[in-house]
């Protein structure tokens, strides 16, 4: 009975103590966004909090934070929308309309090498490509980049929810004389809802949290939050302060994530690698 | 299959394909372009001239190159290996949870969700020299404070450890999904024989787990390797060459030094090297699968 009590605390201690260091660097830092400079330089523990940085990155005249967020609201929530029509449309193909096998595999293999590659690689081709057709620094460029970016991930998760759907369910619907459009309107969209949930979520995150192909394609008018922060963090190396408020903010979007779509994150992030 | 939903399958993929094409094969038809010319802006219009392949030799001779090759292999290996055990050793104590299993996943899963320049944000100035909390930690002990980001020695090793931090939640998300589906009759039947914990480890879990362990560790080497965010806002390549990888070299050459003709030729190069590697480990793993 012992050894179980010892297993038992041995079990938890562990566990608390990875999550204390997991969450302690967030609490530090939102810690220093309500200290002053001073306050931070010289390590206060007791410290009286100010609202002076958050009121310094949201609203002072050189920064355009309120702005950045809605740039990445725009791109994300634009890319998102299209990963999941394009992925959904051709998950669908592959999966479900009679491709030969080594068809499906070689496009799915290209999809996965594609995802692969570093996207520096590839934001070099872009900037010179974008900037051509007069795109640089247009909500378009970049929700394209990402768009195809996030396709991979998209139709290699949608594939996997497509697959989970009861082939009876489409053998009796194509009976009723179903057309494909109906079939993935009426059928398999209800049926693998929250695999499509959990899709949106993840391609949302990976847009909103990219950066790379942002910092190279956008300008300050289109700049999203990622952007905003490094080049806060570059232009005022020594304003320690304003940035941890900085990254408090950025932090906000993912904590409210976390807190409603727990679950279909995990369905996300764990689908396709548990077979 | 009736004739008419065969015939969909065109329309249905042709939205991926088109994106495919031309946001991304176009794209990198014209990296190659861009290698091999030499592009002059005659009034305003670009005029392109085939000089060969001398970027190509030029970046296989590259001193930073190579050292970001080497950095970057180092960083994607070792933050891997140290991210795999960590994050199997959590999943393993998870599961032995009976409550508040939910609660530790919520936490653990925090730090996948924010944007890597905002990691790198926060640990830069917690590396701070100063101010920093390691050294506010290590002066408690008596410690004297290390420059953690601006010596070589421990610069690659802070870099890794941030990356440990950032992904480890990852891989423990992914052991814990993997270790909850595992068939629970055969620990019964390893309990029955008095199996110690770790046999049952040796001989039943980890044999069990292996293709999803295998299966983690590509994704996340394959991840590793093209990190970036957390270099730029860290250390940005520095010391020195202590930090810098491959991804941040081709930002350097192509975006920073203005040298479009030799990041193309740097981009290609990644690219297919990438690709090559990651296909021939497809097939290897193919393979393996099919003769078990």
């Amino acid at each position: 009975m012992k050894r179980a009590r010892l297993r038992f605390v041995a079990v938890h201690a562990g566990l608390a103590a990875a999550a204390i260091i997991v969450v302690f660097p967030f609490v530090w830092i939102a810690l220093a966004a309500f200290k002053t400079q001073i306050s931070l330089m010289i390590g206060e523990v007791a410290f009286t909090p100010t609202l002076a940085n958050f009121r310094e990155v949201l609203f002072s005249g050189t920064s355009d934070y309120l702005a950045n967020y809605g740039n990445s609201l725009v791109v994300a929530s634009a890319s998102t929308l299209i990963v999941l029509v394009v992925a959904t449309l051709g998950a669908y193909s592959i999966e479900r309309l009679g491709w030969p096998r080594l068809a499906v595999h070689s496009f799915l293999l290209a999809a996965a090498v594609f995802n692969a590659i570093p996207a520096i690689t590839l934001v070099g081709a872009w900037y010179v490509g974008f900037r051509a057709l007069g795109l640089y620094n247009t909500y378009a460029a970049v929700i394209l980049a990402h768009a195809t970016l996030n396709l991979p991930i998209g139709l290699w998760l949608m594939a996997t929810f497509i697959r989970e759907v009861p082939r009876e369910l489409e053998e009796a619907a194509r009976i009723d004389g179903c057309g494909t459009l109906q079939m993935l309107w009426r059928v398999v969209v209800p049926v693998v809802m929250p695999g499509i949930a959990a899709t949106a979520i993840l391609v949302f995150i990976h847009s909103w949290n990219e950066f790379v192909v942002a910092l190279n394609l956008t300008a300050r008018q289109t700049a999203t939050v990622p952007v905003a922060i490094a080049k806060y963090a570059q232009e005022n190396e020594t304003k320690y302060t304003a940035m941890a408020a900085g990254a408090v903010l950025s932090v906000l979007p993912s904590l409210v994530l976390l807190f409603f779509a727990q679950r279909a994150i995990v369905r996300g992030l764990t689908a396709g690698a548990v077979k | 299959m009736s004739v008419r939903s065969r015939a969909d399958r065109w329309w249905t993929i042709a939205p991926a394909v088109i994106l495919f094409v031309a946001v991304a094969l176009v794209p990198i038809g014209e990296l190659i372009a861009i290698s091999v010319s030499q592009i002059d802006w005659v009034q305003g219009k670009a005029q392109w001239r085939f000089v060969g392949f001398d970027q190509y030799a030029r970046v296989l001779g590259d001193a930073l190159f190579r050292t970001g090759v080497t950095n970057t292999l180092v960083f994607a290996v070792a933050g891997v290996a140290v991210q795999m055990v960590l994050g199997f050793a959590l999943a393993l104590l998870t599961t032995k949870v009976a409550r508040g299993r939910l609660v530790y996943r919520t936490v653990f899963i925090l730090p996948i969700l924010v944007p890597g320049i905002v990691i790198g944000a926060i640990w830069k100035l917690m590396y701070n020299f100063d101010f920093g909390v390691l050294n506010q930690i290590l002066g408690l002990f008596g410690v004297r404070p290390i420059d953690w980001l601006g010596s070589t020695a421990t610069a690659l090793a802070a870099v890794i450890a941030v990356d440990v931090w950032h992904w480890t939640p990852f891989v423990f998300l992914l052991m814990l999904a993997g270790l909850e589906s595992l068939p629970q009759d055969v620990y019964e039947a390893a309990r029955v024989d008095g199996a110690t914990f770790l046999q049952e480890l040796r001989y039943v879990t980890l044999p069990l787990m292996l293709p999803t362990i295998v299966v983690t560790m590509l994704f996340r080497i394959l991840v590793g390797v093209k990190v970036f965010d957390e270099i730029y806002l860290l250390t940005g390549g520095g010391p020195g060459t202590a930090t810098e990888v491959v991804s941040y070299t081709i930002f350097r050459r192509f975006f920073t030094e203005g040298q479009t003709g030799y990041g193309s030729a740097m981009s290609v190069v990644v690219l297919f090297a990438i690709a090559f590697v990651f296909i021939a480990a497809r097939g290897l793993t193919e393979r393996r699968r099919a003769s078990a």
